[in-house]
């Protein structure tokens, strides 16, 4: 699988995922100058979710969530502060998750997500 | 449980510090946050841990793994915490079930194999875990031996981080074999090396009785490096209580393997003259290591060419020779090591080293002279009790067939004449005449009447100071236990003033 068709099927997988569990997804691939966010949700409790969503083949390279440095996190949280401001949702309750996704052969997966995590 | 406790202890100089390494793992991203002062080598340790768990196919936690290394404000170094910290990391994980009980101290550095690997300091770490309450220990294999020679602490070592694992899990110890070191090495050197030497040999048997500070004054090549390298072949085995005391200051160091543990033979310790002040005393940034002064402790501390040695290195070891310690302060705290030793200077007697005899060869201008020995302090000098100068030996000693004495012999005179003095000094602090108090030796250890007015009058003319006058009584006792006198002769008393100025200065 190509890397960005493992991204987007990663993203799927985690749209479904989010679906089944009773959230509410608002956007997909929101994308300005400064960046990307994958998912954004409201969540069964009614907080504004950013779901940032990394997918892996393999675990030879390490966990999927190792990937978000500290340097990315930082710029999940402003953009998710520009989300917030574009939808004039500024001043919101908010959580940032995080989705590790892992292809296995067949077109199975596993999924690793974690609440809150920002 | 993703919450596990292990503890270890850190070491500052000799005493250690109880150290809880405390294990969280939560959910989040994955990180890791090590907590408590730690230094470069301990900051390291996430990689290590990380690869000996992995390679030893043990799980690695992909969440946020947070470490305390408490108390926190205490400054944390070295990679003896790898191994609590991998073992924090599976109980937290729940490989591991049993809980760590509070008298069980780990320690050992992980390879990146999974290997359990040498550590300093584990003998001086493992007798302070005693004073905790401690009843167990767990170290690397090539600690055994120095683990072992703590009385009262179950050893168990091992050479793998999964053998640890297994042993938690099931109780089962590898097979341990204390490895009985080889009978201590005897000493390669001897004093029957020595040609002639006659006044030197005394000088040396005199200062080895009473643990006097020698200086050694000689043309190059006559033997001076010979004879002060020989020393710790004529002083009395350490013992017990010294023997751990010095392994512990070779552990800290790192020199213990190579001496041996709990050797009984006095070290010798012989710095360059260019070393510096640090290295001479103790120090460093952020591990205050012992210097020389202490791992000479209860032995020789040898410099060889005195006079070369940089301003101050020298007169550092003042305080040491009057307190028997040093004590060194430093950011991560201020520590104390024990620094008795006996002080073996040499020098030449001038720049080109040929001034001896009639001094015809020398090429030095009188001031050089003059001035040489002048860079040995006053009040260093003043310390010193023995001044010996070694001549080159006359064609007569050279072709005499008969050999000098040996150490063997030597030192049996020593160990009589150290018996008889601790004999008189049963029920004191001291064991050696280097160490009787000043006021003890006015009040009770006075020479015979005549031998106390030669001293006062040396006093008078102001050809001895307080000190010396104190410093030539001892001796003055060393050379009367030699002699097998009761108490120093007038006779004694003028052979230690004679060898504290050494006639020839």
């Amino acid at each position: 699988m190509r890397n960005q068709t493992l991204g987007a099927a990663g993203e799927d997988a985690v749209f479904h995922y989010l679906q089944s569990r009773g959230y509410t997804v608002l956007d997909r691939n929101w994308r300005i100058k400064t960046g990307e966010l994958d998912l954004v949700a409201i969540s069964p409790e009614k907080k504004i979710t950013f779901i940032e969503v990394k997918s892996r083949s393999s675990r030879k390279f390490g966990d999927p969530l190792e990937a978000i440095s500290a340097q990315k996190a930082h710029r999940l949280q402003k953009l998710a502060l520009a989300w917030l401001v574009m939808h004039g949702l500024w001043g919101s309750d908010y959580h940032i998750d995080c989705a590790g996704v892992i292809f296995t052969n067949e077109g199975r997966y596993e999924i690793d997500y974690r609440k809150g995590v920002l | 449980m993703a919450l596990s406790k292990v503890r270890s202890l850190a070491l500052l100089g000799l005493v250690g510090h109880i150290v809880d390494v405390e294990v969280d793992i939560s959910d989040g991203l994955p990180g890791y946050t090590l907590l408590g002062l730690p230094d470069a080598a301990l900051s390291e340790s996430r990689e290590r841990v990380r690869s000996a768990l992995v390679n030893s196919g043990l799980p690695w936690p992909n969440k946020k793994v947070t470490i305390s290394l408490s108390p926190a404000w205490l400054p944390k170094s070295g990679s003896h915490f790898d191994l609590p910290i991998a073992l924090g990391l599976l109980a937290a994980q729940g490989v591991i079930t049993s809980e760590f009980p509070e008298s069980l101290i780990t320690m050992g550095e992980l390879g990146l194999d999974g290997t359990l690997r040498f550590v300093r300091g584990v003998l001086p770490t493992l007798i302070s875990a005693l004073n905790f309450g401690a009843t167990s220990a767990i170290v690397p294999t090539e600690n055994f031996q120095e683990a072992s020679a703590v009385p009262g602490l179950q050893i168990r070592s091992f050479t793998y981080l999964s053998e640890v694992v297994h042993f938690f899990q099931s109780g089962e110890v590898p097979m341990q074999e204390l490895v009985h070191p080889a009978e201590s090495p005897t000493h390669s050197l001897d004093l029957t090396d020595v040609v002639g030497q006659i006044a030197a040999r005394r000088a040396l048997e005199i200062s080895a009785i009473g643990g006097h500070h020698l200086l050694l004054i000689g043309p190059p090549g006559t033997g001076k490096t010979m004879l002060a390298e020989r020393i710790p072949t004529i002083l009395p085995a350490l013992t017990a209580q010294e023997s751990l005391e010095v392994s512990a200051i070779h552990s800290v160091a790192g020199s213990l393997t190579s001496r041996g543990v709990l050797t009984r033979i006095p070290p010798f310790v012989a710095p360059h003259h260019t070393t510096t002040t640090t290295a001479m005393v103790g120090g460093g940034s952020h591990a205050v290591k012992p210097g020389a002064v202490s791992l000479a402790h209860a032995g020789v501390l040898f410099i060889d060419e005195a006079p070369e040695c940089a301003n101050g290195v020298l007169d550092s070891l003042r305080q040491p020779l009057e307190s028997g310690s040093v004590t060194i302060s430093r950011a991560v705290g201020t520590v104390t090591y024990p620094a008795s030793f006996l002080l073996v200077l040499a020098a030449n007697p001038c720049p080109c080293g040929k001034f001896n005899g009639r001094g015809r060869a020398c090429t030095c201008s009188s001031l050089q002279i003059r001035n040489y020995l002048k860079k040995l302090s006053g009040p260093l000098l003043d310390r010193i009790d023995i001044r010996a100068f070694v001549e080159a030996p006359t064609r007569f000693e050279m072709a005499a067939a008969a050999a000098g004495e040996s150490s063997e012999l030597v030192k049996r005179r020593v160990s009589d004449a150290r018996k008889i003095a601790a004999a008189r000094f049963k029920d004191e602090r001291w064991r050696i005449n280097s160490q009787i108090p000043s006021s003890e030796l006015r009040a009770r250890y006075k020479a015979e009447r005549d031998g106390m007015t030669l001293l006062h009058n040396e006093l008078d003319s102001e050809r001895l100071s307080a000190r010396g006058f104190h410093k030539v009584l001892r001796v003055a006792w060393s050379i009367a236990d030699a002699a097998g006198h009761i108490r120093p002769t007038k006779d004694d008393v003028e052979q230690a003033i004679v060898m504290r100025e050494g006639a020839f200065l």
